[in-house]
């Protein structure tokens, strides 16, 4: 080969990469490629498995039998588990707006505190969960026990004469679940809302909008991405969450979190487990993209 | 947001939901002296659990550990996190739809299918179970919990700033250190704060990708509830509360001195 | 310029990976995996063996027999010794997960008192040694109760409206009302097993929580009064409240063996023999009876016990609890594995609670 075809080669080549690298398709593409693969290896092809199991059968004991058997579908449409269903959903729909309620000013106060102490402030929300889950729990049940140091306090203020007997309510499944999620919904909020610029909201007042006015057509609206991050961080753990409620509930009531768990560390039922976690795992996925995409979380391609 | 007084009720609101947040916390510390082995209620002053637990050589293992683990998984599930959320802002590229999709998952998927699933995988591939493969397996489900919160910090950026960089001369590294990372920066904080979190408190997806020698702090005080509450636990939350106090007051002290 | 900032991401990634990328298992023994229950090995125990053998133990937990079976069952471990109870053994043996003990390794076997050793589980004593043994039965609190139960019948008394702290185990509960109605506890008919879900049901308003880890705490608080629980509990309790009673009720109670064994391909086999004939030295095995409130099942270490620490043999021997009566025994039924009808206890279980 002549030098000078080399060198056209070479032109050409680098030509080619400059252009690669310009090109957006590629520039997204490595960006994402990273994180696909990452997925790709440790999510997609595990649940692969996990697909084909739901379609297998439990062996005597509990051991996986290579027979298909589309029957463990079929057993989830028992009404039972549509009712454990609907209580999962329950709680995660009201741990959420209850997060959502006390999250929102509490990530608004850090947003608008001076900008040299607002890591410290979000630092500080997550500070208490970086001691360990189950030691919160039990300092809650400590806090609501029957006897526990509420009913104390109320009861040395005069205010109750009786054990309020909170634990082991649906009552206290709440203030657990809320005090566990909260910084998930205050984190997010709190991201979206810090960039909301001063000069906006001056310029609603310069317009003669009260301030109130100014929050809900203004802030509000600005943050919204942070609370549908929010959501989906708060939501989909607290209805798949069932250590909490089992402690602070009585574990009197079943959630799916625990017909998963008992198909695996119970019944040993690998295959029925399986399906139940196919059935929730696509019905959250699918409930979760049509909620990001009616909310406008991903139309926000701007180029 | 810039800085400006804060009206009144919202400054007492954030008192209050502060003070929410922390009462459990203070009591846990508080019982962590107690004499009362059950740790039911309140018997006497003593700092013999502080004691037991330096002495505890599972708890000391335990908690190298945890933070291992927590650092590595936070550093690296960061950085593709934020990645992924800037591709997924700003580009368009074949595959959008599936990627987006894909980020969701370890959300959706419940805790055991994930640890069972990747437990056998470990397996297939011959990996011996240990701090490596549970690394593996919290960058796994930290990376989309990362992206999410920097997704929500972009929404709404307006990509012509960084346009604008690059037409002024800047190229892209110089515009990304300059302009896009700052914009971001608390966003990626963020993450990374909650991709911390929840890497020192899993559990479920820990316990099945663990191996002999790499149990963690949360393996360790669930085992150790298991039989009984004594104080040894709330001794050990209050220490690591402590010391993170510690370096919070240390990095503000210094931040106030630089100022 | 993109990818300059990728190779920077992603070295250290791969660096990583390198650096900690699995190294094949050199088999020396200088080294014991050990699973075992949480809270159940002394680490006095541990630090002894480590001083006698030179071995280091590596001591992992698990909360439940069928967690540590699904690690297990999904394949290499790396461990060299487990502590099934009995049901699991059989479990475990059919799934061919256990390899059999060297006993010509293990001379302190004869520690163990015969009436342990031979059981349905492991008929000879190829696979399994006792390592701890116990009941599940009834504790209350005497100073609350309306009257004091004799039977698990009596708890379906109005008295005892939202006063109930039960196990939350789906073998332990059903199995109760089984007895309550007279039948088997590890009845395996679907008949029977739905009447037993009707009478777990009308006991619901009596139940106030359930809770396999310390049901004990609501007995010592008042806020339960009555309740099935492991006698490790009912010890616990008692300790911190003498009026806790324990109790085997008229139709019978629950009994259980927890039993040293070493899963397939464990890579320190001897070290393995080694721990489970150190376990058994008279001196070793009391450090686990003063620590943790359960049976004894090695008839040299009470021996010890009685010579050289009369008061805690006494406290041991005068509970029922770590020393049921003989026709506390005599009534007291394993769960046994059921096989198949495992899904049908899921079942009811599932209809019971989300009901």
């Amino acid at each position: 080969m002549s030098e000078q075809a080399t060198s056209i080669t070479r032109n050409r080549t680098v030509g080619l990469l400059s252009r690669l690298r310009e090109s957006r398709v590629f520039q997204g593409l490595a960006l994402i490629s990273p994180a696909n693969t990452y997925l790709f290896l440790f999510i997609v092809l595990p649940l692969l498995m996990i697909v084909v199991l739901s379609f297998l059968s439990r062996g005597a004991y509990g051991n996986v039998e290579f027979r298909f058997n589309p029957s463990n579908y079929a057993r989830l449409l028992d009404p039972v588990y549509a009712r454990i269903l609907m209580y999962s959903l329950a709680v995660g729909f009201g741990t959420t707006v209850i997060t959502i309620l006390i999250g929102y000013p509490l990530a608004y106060f850090i947003a608008r505190s001076p900008a040299r102490q607002r890591s410290m402030l979000l630092f500080l929300i997550l500070v208490p969960f970086w001691t360990n889950f189950v030691i919160r729990i039990y300092a809650w049940i400590m806090i609501l026990r029957g006897g526990g140091l509420l009913d104390s306090l109320l009861q040395g203020l005069g205010i109750t004469q009786e054990p309020l007997g909170i634990l082991y309510t649906p009552t206290a499944v709440m203030i657990g679940m809320v005090y566990e999620f909260l910084p998930f919904m205050v984190l997010p909020l709190y991201t979206s809302l810090e960039k909301i610029e001063n000069s906006l909201l001056e310029a609603a007042a310069d317009l003669g909008a009260p301030p109130w006015r100014a929050f809900l057509r203004v802030t509000l609206p600005l943050s919204v991405p942070g609370m549908i991050a929010g959501t989906i961080l708060v939501f989909i753990p607290a209805m798949g969450m069932f250590v909490l409620p089992d402690l602070m509930g009585g574990a009197k009531t079943l959630l799916i979190g625990n017909v998963i768990r008992n198909q695996f560390l119970t019944a040993r039922d690998w295959p029925f487990g399986a399906a139940a976690s196919m059935v929730l795992m696509i019905m959250t996925l699918v409930l979760t993209l049509f909620y990001t995409r009616k909310a406008g979380f991903s139309e926000e391609l701007l180029v | 947001m810039s800085e400006k007084r804060l009206p009144l009720w919202l400054r007492v609101y954030g008192v209050a939901a502060y003070a929410y947040i922390y009462v459990p916390i203070i009591i846990l510390m508080v019982f962590s002296f107690n004499t009362m082995k059950l740790n039911i209620r309140w018997e006497g002053f003593t700092f013999r659990w502080y004691g037991v637990l330096f002495n505890d050589q599972q708890v000391i293992l335990a908690t190298r550990n945890t933070l291992m683990i927590a650092v590595v998984s936070t550093i690296v599930a960061t950085l593709v996190g934020t990645m992924a959320a800037l591709a997924l802002h700003r580009y368009r590229f074949p595959g959008y739809g599936a990627s987006e999709t894909m980020m969701y998952i370890p959300i959706v998927i419940p805790e055991v299918i994930m640890g069972i699933s990747l437990l056998v995988l470990f397996v297939m591939l011959n990996f011996t179970l240990g701090l490596f493969t549970i690394t593996l397996a919290h960058i796994a489900f930290n990376i989309p919990f990362v992206a999410l919160v920097v997704r929500a910090r972009l929404h709404g950026y307006d990509n012509s700033i960084d346009e604008a960089a690059m037409d002024l001369g800047a190229d892209e590294l110089t515009t990304f250190r300059r302009v896009t990372l700052p914009t971001i920066m608390p966003g990626v904080l963020s993450g990374a704060m909650l991709a911390f979190t929840l890497s020192l408190d899993d559990y479920v997806i820990t316990y099945f990708t663990a191996g002999p020698g790499s149990t963690t702090l949360p393996l360790r005080v669930f085992s150790m509830v298991r039989f009984m509450v004594t104080p040894e636990v709330n001794a050990l939350s209050t220490i690591w509360v402590l010391t993170v106090f510690l370096v919070l007051l240390a990095g503000q002290f210094a931040q106030n001195r630089r100022a | 310029m993109k990818l300059r900032v990728l190779i920077a991401v992603f070295m250290p990634v791969v660096l990583l990976v390198a650096a900690c990328a699995p190294s094949g298992g050199g088999a020396k023994s200088t080294e014991l995996n050990l699973y075992a229950w949480s809270e159940y090995v002394p680490q006095q125990l541990l630090d002894d063996f480590t001083a006698q053998h030179g071995i280091k133990v590596n001591y992992d937990t698990y909360s439940s027999n069928e967690e540590m079976l699904a690690k297990l069952q999904a394949g290499a471990s790396g461990y060299d010794l487990v502590i099934p109870s009995d049901y699991m053994v059989v479990a475990m043996l059919k799934l061919g997960l256990l390899d059999p003990l060297d006993m010509s390794k293990i001379p302190n076997f004869g520690n163990v008192d015969p009436q342990f050793t031979n059981q349905y589980y492991d008929p000879g004593n190829k696979y399994t040694v006792p390592y701890m043994w116990g009941t599940t039965a009834m504790a209350y609190n005497k100073t609350n109760v309306p009257f004091e139960p004799k039977s698990w019948a009596d708890l379906w008394d109005p008295a005892f409206a939202n006063k109930l702290v039960l196990l939350d185990d789906s073998r332990e509960v059903p199995g109760m009302a089984l007895q309550v109605l007279g039948f088997d506890k590890n009845s395996t008919n679907p008949d029977e097993l739905e009447q037993a879900k009707q009478k777990l049901i009308e006991l619901k308003p009596n139940i106030l929580l359930f809770n396999s880890d310390d049901p004990e705490t609501p007995l010592i608080t008042g806020e339960a009064w009555a309740g099935l629980v492991y006698n490790g509990n009912a010890a616990l309790g008692y300790a911190e409240d003498p009026n806790i009673a324990y109790i085997c009720p008229t139709e019978g109670c629950g009994l259980w063996f927890d039993n040293l064994a070493m899963p397939k391909g464990a890579p320190h086999p001897d070290a393995a023999m080694a721990f489970i004939n150190h376990v058994l030295e008279p001196e070793e095995s009391v450090l686990i009876t003063a620590e943790f409130p359960y049976s004894n099942p090695n008839a040299a270490a009470l021996e010890y016990l009685k010579t050289n620490d009369a008061e805690a043999y006494a406290a041991y021997m005068g509970y029922a609890a770590t020393n049921p009566p003989a026709d506390f025994l005599k009534a007291a039924v394993p769960v046994k594995d059921v096989a198949e009808a495992t899904t049908l206890y899921d079942q009811l279980w599932t209809d019971f609670k989300g009901e």
